[in-house]
């Protein structure tokens, strides 16, 4: 059953990462990779939210494997932040590729934080 | 937001390699659960791993192969976009800090970056190893090496 709720999510969580990722990049031209950083910042966000709810008891099991390891899972990825970040390194945008880590991460975990004291807020 | 008529086929083989790297990455972290305060290795392996075969993939599908224009989505951002995870990373950070194990968390978060990082590296550096022709060395004496003649 776990299986089947991870899948479902993944199926609908990695063709949005790729839908997101085309939709903002269409839209501005620096090297900059937004569309990644949008999926991973956002999903962090809902997993921190998720995280907090199931702590609080107010949402099953069956919810974070549908929804946090399948959709928000599948929502974000670390290869296509550590591909892109060396591709920058590479192409001498080091000033590019140190933002990307230094804003995913301090974006990524700030929101995921967020998305738990949120969570605990209404639910405890 | 709405994909054209071309794009269902991408989407499609996206959803599926999606669905084929979320089971690999839950399966791990079931076969290897992460336990309150310790340092989660099962992200942090899949992590790593998922950044390496991105470098792999990246060279032989950009340098190497001429691959079929779905590869590259269905390996690429399907199964390795799926098995890799930035939320889970964010809140195993949290989850650390929250229960007091504030060294573990920061190792965690600074090495899962590095390693990660290296290992996109690594994998780029591996596949172009492996795929340099045997009679490179010839053509880069006679043409003058390969980055002055590109």
């Amino acid at each position: 059953m776990t299986v089947l709720l991870v899948a479902l999510g993944a199926a609908v969580g990695a063709p949005l990462r790729y839908l997101t990722d085309r939709a903002v990049q269409s839209r501005h031209d620096s090297l900059f990779p937004w569309g990644t950083l949008a999926v991973n910042v956002v999903g962090s966000f809902l997993l921190g939210l998720l995280a907090g709810a199931v702590a609080a008891s107010a949402v099953p099991g069956a919810v974070m494997a549908l929804l946090g390891t399948g959709f928000c899972g599948a929502l974000t990825t670390y290869s296509t932040f550590g591909y892109e970040t060396v591709r920058l390194v590479q192409e001498r945008a080091l000033g590019y590729a140190a933002l990307n880590v230094v804003v995913s991460v301090v974006t990524g975990l700030g929101t995921a934080f967020g998305g738990i004291t949120i969570a605990g807020a209404i639910w405890s | 937001m709405r994909p054209e008529r071309a794009q269902w086929p991408v989407i499609g083989v996206i959803s599926i390699g999606g669905v084929l790297g979320a089971e690999a990455r839950y399966g791990l972290a079931v076969a290897w659960p992460a336990h309150p305060g310790h340092f989660p290795w099962a992200t942090f392996v899949t992590n790593a791993v998922g950044c390496l075969l991105i470098g792999v993939l990246m060279v032989l599908v950009t340098e190497v192969w001429v691959a079929h224009r779905l590869l590259r989505p269905f390996l690429g951002v399907g199964v390795l976009g799926g098995f890799t995870t930035f939320s889970t990373y964010a809140v195993d950070v949290q989850r650390l800090v929250a229960a007091g194990a504030v060294r573990t968390g920061l190792l965690y978060l600074a090495g899962t970056l590095l390693v990660a990082l290296v290992a996109v590296y690594a994998g780029v550096a591996a596949a172009r190893l492996a795929t340099r022709p045997r009679h490179r060395p010839v053509e880069a004496a006679r043409y003058g090496g390969r980055e002055s003649g590109s």
